[in-house]
Formats: structure tokens, sequence, C-alpha cells
């Protein structure tokens, strides 16, 4: 009885964390964003908020949650405040499995008990993959409940682009999958330790550098991220799917959005960069400092993630937003083409060279 | 502790199976569709079915039922003409399916409780990924053949239908 109390007791201090660490890279995010973009606009971006600007993200935290929470008239109110959270829950479920550092093993109370990965079930990335394809019910049905033309407009433009795209960061993982023989994130991660040609990207026999590509613009599409952004074109359909949206609800969706960056960001890290693995050796602490292995290992994790966010940002501020029909193009014609050949060439690789 | 979840998830299921025919509003029903989808996952995750239960959902919660609220979405379906006509037919195979469960149920406790298969001990050894996809290129390579022919014929009407025009000319 007293083991199951440490057990709960654990997991949730370690979910309150992991949430804790997630939102507070979503508030760093949305200021980075507006930094960046203003750097490569060649402006200074937000600064009149404390010194430099840096506390935007806690003005506009308390602007939208004292804002007035509007219900359109004709909503359909029940799924109209259900929307929101269908979107948020999902994008923030998936970090669950993602392992933040080294497989350690603590024994705490007589609790075996793994500090840098909430649960290590075995078909985990499978696990991620599922509740983000959920995600996308929030945005269908937030445009649906809304009553209003241009949310309905955004939704179905949601629907038909997360499905397309979905399918395309499903199979541009297969490869991954094939190399690394299983569908828990730390033993994929595991089996890319040591140096950096180790890791999946360049992984003999057959580099996952394709795949890696075709995950990472699908990633941007699904997370609805410009150029991909068609459901929320702002020139084109107000807002998109939550134009009727304000108050704490449109701060879910957008949590929801930028959550949905952080963990595509993490996926990408731990499949196709080694995760917490250092490009080399040396640069994790080794010999008498082995036990400050862990410090390291999440920072190279960290600094991946964060790679990866500066390219949404830098897509954003270098790329114009795409056509309907372009888009759909690009994923059936384009993406889905390459991603199976780098399925059946992987698969021809790892049979005729399997690893290790 | 098992039978509480089993009975759980059951009961779940038969409800918002019901709610799915029951229900008016086509998005509703959709919805119950989507809980239910959930709750078969949830009973293949206490069979130690975890790939299923992953699959259950990407595939049908996460594709299928997509589509579903696409076209409920587009076509605006009036509520009252849809389900009327296809009464009769609806009961008819209603009846049928339930004379097969009573006729199943009866038949099992005659002959008392099947014999269990070895619950779990060869999925638990490698990993059920690996055991499902043992068995599906072994024991099951004929009718996982025969599946994915049917589906590429499905995929082959679909192109023949949308491109029409192009065999008429």
């Amino acid at each position: 009885m007293v083991e199951v109390g440490v057990k709960i007791v654990l997991s949730l201090t370690q979910i309150a964390v992991v949430m804790g660490v997630v939102l507070l890279t979503v508030m760093f995010l949305t200021l980075a964003e507006r930094k960046v973009l203003g750097w490569m606009q060649d402006r200074m971006g937000p600064m009149e908020v404390g010194p430099y600007g840096i506390l935007q993200p806690v003005a506009d935290g308390l602007k939208l949650f004292f804002k007035e929470d509007i219900v359109p008239a004709g909503a359909n109110k029940f799924l109209f405040s259900m929307a929101p959270l269908l979107a948020l829950v999902p994008a923030l479920i998936g970090f669950a499995v993602i392992p933040f550092g080294p497989d350690l093993t603590v024994e705490v109370f007589g609790v075996q008990f793994k500090p840098f990965v909430i649960s290590d079930i075995n078909v985990g990335i499978l696990y991620i993959l599922a509740f983000t394809s959920i995600g996308a019910y929030g945005i269908i049905l937030g445009g649906w409940a809304s009553n209003s033309k241009y949310s309905l407009l955004g939704g179905l433009r949601s629907a038909a682009q997360v499905i397309s795209y979905e399918l395309n960061v499903g199979l541009a993982i297969v490869g991954v999958l094939l190399l690394a023989g299983s569908l828990s994130l730390v033993k994929i991660t595991e089996a890319q330790t040591g140096w950096f040609w180790n890791w999946f990207i360049f992984a003999p026999p057959f580099p996952q550098i394709f795949a890696f590509v075709v995950y990472f613009i699908s990633a941007v599409a699904e997370t609805n991220r410009l150029p991909f952004d068609l459901p929320e074109a702002e020139s084109e359909l107000v807002a998109g799917f939550f134009t009727e949206y304000s108050g704490m609800r449109f701060a879910f969706f957008f949590l929801a959005e930028y959550a949905n960056m952080i963990l595509v960001s993490c996926i990408a890290a731990a499949l196709f960069l080694g995760g917490w693995n250092a490009p080399a050796p040396f640069l994790q602490f080794h010999g008498s400092l082995a036990h400050l292995l862990w410090l390291s290992a999440t920072i190279w994790f960290a600094v991946k993630v964060y790679f990866f966010l500066f390219l949404f940002f830098w897509l954003r501020a270098t790329l114009p937003r795409l056509r309907y029909d372009q888009l759909m193009r690009f994923g059936w014609k384009v993406m889905l083409p390459i991603a199976l050949g780098n399925i059946l060439i992987t698969a021809i690789a790892a049979y005729l060279f399997p690893r290790g | 502790m098992e039978l509480f979840f089993f009975y759980y998830l059951a009961g779940v299921i038969i409800l918002t199976a019901l709610l799915v025919v029951a229900l008016r509003n086509p998005i509703y029903s959709a919805l119950s569709l989507l809980i239910m989808f959930f709750h078969v996952a949830g009973l293949y995750v206490t069979l130690h079915a975890e790939f299923l239960a992953a699959v259950q959902v990407i595939v049908y919660a996460g594709a299928i039922l997509v589509l579903y609220l696409f076209v409920v979405m587009l076509l605006n379906v009036k509520r009252e003409d849809r389900y009327h006509p296809q009464f009769p037919i609806g009961a008819f195979l209603g009846l049928v399916i339930i004379t097969e469960v009573l006729l199943l149920a009866f038949r099992r406790s005659e002959s008392g409780t099947p014999p269990m298969p070895p619950a779990g001990s060869v999925a638990e050894a490698v990993g059920n990924t690996e055991t499902i996809g043992d068995v599906l290129y072994t024991t099951y390579l004929f009718p996982f053949e025969v599946a994915s022919l049917i589906l590429l014929v499905a995929m082959i009407g679909a192109i023949v239908l949308a491109k029409r025009d192009l065999f008429e000319a």
C-alpha cells in the first residue's frame, strides 16, 4: 500500500514538473517567436513590458485570463466549450513517453523510478501518433460549433490537412523504426548512442535524411504552422477555426498549438538526432563526472529541441503561405512517394546489412 | 480490479454504440463513436495488446472518423429524413446478429468454459508488436495478403470513380 502511494506521488510530481517545463517553454516561445521574427524583419519585437520586453508573456497571459468569454449566438455551447480541451489535452498527453534524459533507474523508498521518462511503454511512438490524431477533433469541432462560416471553412481545411500530413509523419518514421527495431522512444534513443554518425539521420546502412526532411515538413503542416497555416489563414479566413473564440478558450487553442510544436520537436530530436546523446561521447560528462551524465544529457536534448523550435520561426519568417491545392498536391504527390520509397530502401538495406 | 475495468469499458461501449444510432444529430453520433473507439482501445490494453490499442485509435479515431465528420459537415444532412427507409433492413440484420449472439452464449454455457490460451506468455516475452508481425507473416499470411488485395481493389475503385472522364474518351 505504501509502495502504491509512493509510486503515485512520484508520478504526479514527475507529471507536474514536465507540464510545468512545457508550459514555461510555451511562455518563452511566445516571446521568442515575436523577437526572432522581429530581428529577421529588421525590427525590435516587443519592447514595452519589462526590460527589453521580457515580461511580455506575463502581460499576454494576464490579458487572456481577464478577457470576456464570448459564446456566439447559435453556437453549439457544449461542443464550443469541449473543443479547446480536445485540442489541448492530446497535445500535452504525448509528453508522457518522451525520454528527456538517460534511462536511469533510481530507487526511492523501495520503488523503482525512472526520473527522465514518465512512462516507457513499448508502443511509445504509436501512442504519440494516436493522440496527436485526436487533436484534429478539437479543431474540426471548434470550427463547426462556432456557427460561423470562417470557422467552419477553417475546420474543414484543417481536417483534410491533418489527415494528409499525419500519414506522411507516420510513414516517415517507419524507416527509423525499422533500423531501431523497437517502438519505444527510450530504446530508439539508446540505439543511437556513441558518435553522431550513429544518429538515425546519418546512420548506416541507410541514412534517414529523406525521412527526416519529410517528417519535419509534415510536422510543420500538422501543427498548422506557417507556411501551412491554411486552417487559420488570417488574410482569407479572419482567424480560421478560432475566429469566434476569446479569453481562456482561445488561450487553450494557442497553448495546444505551441505544445504540439514542442512535442513534434521532441520526437524529431529523439528519433532522428539521437535524443539526449551528444554528438561525440566526450561531450557528455564521463569518467569521474559520470554521475552528472543526466545533466549534460538533458542539456543536449534541450539544445536539439530548441534548434527545431527555432526552425519553426525561421520558416515562418522566410516562406509565404501555400495555396490550398498546392498544399494537398505537395502532401500526396511529393511527400508520400518519398516516404514510401524511403521505407522500401531502408527495409532492403536493413535486411542486407543488419545493424550491430 | 481487471473485472471492474472490463465491465466499465464494456458498459460504455454498449451505451455509446446505442447512442451512435439513437442520436438525432449526426455530429453527436460521430462523437459517441469516438468515445466507443477509445473504450475498445482500452479493452485491448487490458488484454495486453498495446499495439492493437494504438492502431485502433490511429486508424479508426484518427483517420476514418475524421473523414466521417468531414463528410457529415460538408453534406449538412437534415435531421429527419435519414434513417427511416433503412429501418426494416436494420431491424432484420439486428435480429440475425442477436440470434447469433444468443446461440453462441448458450453453446458456451453447455460446453463449459473453453480452454484459455496461455494468456500473454508469448506476447510478454518478446513484446506484442513482434508477436503480431510474426503471426501475420507466418500463420495468417494468406488472409493478410487477401486483405491487402481487397484494399488494392478499393483503391482502384476510388480512382476509377474519381477519374471517370478518363475512361470514357
